[in-house]
C-alpha cells in the first residue's frame, strides 16, 4: 500500500531568519496531506515555524556514479579557498 | 438558511459582545456548584474517552504518518481533559485529584456522549467519528470563549488552536476517503451511516447544562446546532458523501447510560489504578 503513496521531502525553518533545512521525508497522497503529515511528524516537539514540502520525484539528484567527475577534481585545488590573503590586524571575524 | 448560519458563525467568534462576569457569590450555592461540576464532566469526559479510543491506535495506524497524527490528537485530548478535571478537583475542594476523576468512577458516572465511545472499526470510522467530534469541539470552544466563568474562558482560548487543527486533519481525510477510490468511498459512507445517529446527542442538554446555559457559563449549543449541520453538510458535498436519513437519534451517554463498548474501555483504562491504587512511575 505505502509503495503506491508518493514520497515527499520536508524542509523546516526552525526560527524566523534561518533557512529551511531538509529534515526528512514522508508519504502523502497530495501536497495538502503532505503538509499536515509534516506538521504531525516533524514539528510536534516545537521544531519549526515554517514548512516546505516538495514531492521527491521533482528533485533532480546527482548520481553517485558521477561523484568522481563531479566532486573529486575540487579536492586538490586548495587555491580556490581564499586562505592565501594576508589580512590586516584590524579585520576580525573572517 | 444562509442568514442563520451567518448568525451562528458570528455567535461563535463575536468578540464585540461584552462578556458577562459570573457573580462571585454564584458558586457559594451548593446546587450551582453541583451543576457546574456535572456540566464540566459532560464536557470533559468526551475528551477522555475519545483520547483513550485514539490511544488504542498507537502503533496500529495504516502507516507511520496518520499513526503519529492520531496519537498526537489523542494526547491533545488528554491535555484538554486534565485542565477540566483539575478545575473540577479545585471546585470540589476535598482530596479529590484529577486522577481520581479520570480513573475511579463507575460507568454510570461518566457523562461522555455515545459518539466518542464507538469502536475503531476501521480507518474510515476513526476519521468520521473524529470529524463529527472536531466540528462540534471547535465550535464549542469558540463559543466557550464568551463564558461568564473566567477559568472556562481561559481553557477555551488555550484549546481552540489545536481543535482547529484537528478539524482540518479529519476534514481533509474525510474528503480524500469520500472522493477517493470506490473502496474508500463505500467504507467511509458506511461509517457515516453508522455514526450519524450519534451526532444529535452532542447538542443534548441535561438539567445541569441548562442551569449553566442560563447562568451564561455554558454556550447554548442548541443555537449552534444548525451551524454544525451546515458545516458537516458542506464538507459532505465536497467529499461526495451522502447524509443518511434516520428516523431517530441515539442518546443516553450524557445521562450516564452508555453503549456496550463503554465497560471495555473503562476496564482497559482503569485496570492499573484499580489493581495498584495510587501507583506512581
Amino acid at each position: 500500500m505505502s509503495q503506491e503513496i508518493p514520497l515527499w521531502e520536508v524542509f523546516i525553518r526552525s526560527k524566523n531568519g534561518l533557512e529551511h533545512r531538509h529534515c526528512g521525508s514522508l508519504h502523502a497522497e497530495d501536497a495538502e496531506m503532505a503538509m499536515n503529515n509534516a506538521r504531525d511528524v516533524y514539528t510536534r516537539r516545537n521544531e519549526g515555524v515554517s514548512i516546505w514540502v516538495v514531492e521527491s520525484k521533482n528533485i533532480t539528484a546527482s548520481s553517485p556514479e558521477a561523484s568522481g567527475e563531479l566532486f573529486e577534481p575540487a579536492t586538490d585545488k586548495v587555491y580556490r579557498h581564499p586562505t592565501f590573503y594576508e589580512l590586516p590586524e584590524e579585520l576580525k571575524h573572517m | 438558511m444562509e442568514t442563520n448560519s451567518n448568525l451562528s458563525a458570528k455567535a461563535i467568534s463575536n468578540s464585540a459582545v461584552p462578556i458577562k462576569e459570573l457573580n462571585p457569590q454564584f458558586l457559594e450555592s451548593t446546587e450551582n456548584k453541583k451543576h457546574l461540576i456535572d456540566y464540566l464532566l459532560g464536557v470533559a469526559d468526551n475528551y477522555l474517552i475519545l483520547g483513550q479510543r485514539l490511544g488504542e491506535l498507537c502503533g496500529h495506524g495504516p502507516n507511520l504518518e496518520p499513526d503519529i497524527a492520531l496519537t498526537n490528537i489523542s494526547l491533545d485530548m488528554f491535555g484538554q481533559v486534565r485542565s477540566f478535571y483539575q478545575y473540577i478537583a479545585q471546585l470540589k475542594g476535598d482530596k479529590t485529584t484529577e486522577d481520581d476523576i479520570a480513573f475511579l468512577r463507575k460507568e454510570r458516572e461518566y457523562k461522555n456522549v455515545l459518539l466518542v465511545e464507538q469502536p475503531n472499526t476501521d480507518f474510515g470510522y476513526v476519521i468520521v467519528r473524529q470529524f463529527f467530534f472536531d466540528v462540534y469541539n471547535r465550535m464549542f470552544l469558540g463559543a466557550l470563549q464568551q463564558s461568564a466563568d473566567q477559568t472556562l474562558r481561559a481553557l477555551a482560548f488555550k484549546g481552540i488552536k489545536e481543535a482547529s487543527y484537528h478539524e482540518r486533519f479529519s476534514g481533509d481525510w474525510l474528503k480524500r476517503l469520500g472522493d477517493g477510490t470506490e473502496e474508500s468511498k463505500t467504507r467511509v459512507q458506511q461509517a457515516v451511516n453508522d455514526l450519524w445517529i450519534y451526532t444529535d446527542e452532542l447538542f443534548h442538554t441535561t438539567e445541569a447544562d441548562d442551569a449553566m446555559i442560563a447562568a451564561g457559563v455554558a454556550p447554548d449549543m442548541l443555537q449552534l446546532k444548525e451551524y454544525y449541520y451546515d458545516k458537516v453538510g458542506e464538507l459532505f458535498s465536497t467529499a461526495a458523501l451522502e447524509i443518511p436519513e434516520v428516523e431517530y437519534f441515539q442518546k443516553g451517554g450524557k445521562e450516564g447510560m452508555h453503549s456496550e463498548h463503554m465497560g471495555y474501555i473503562l476496564a482497559d483504562m482503569q485496570y492499573m489504578q484499580r489493581t495498584y491504587p495510587d501507583s506512581k512511575w
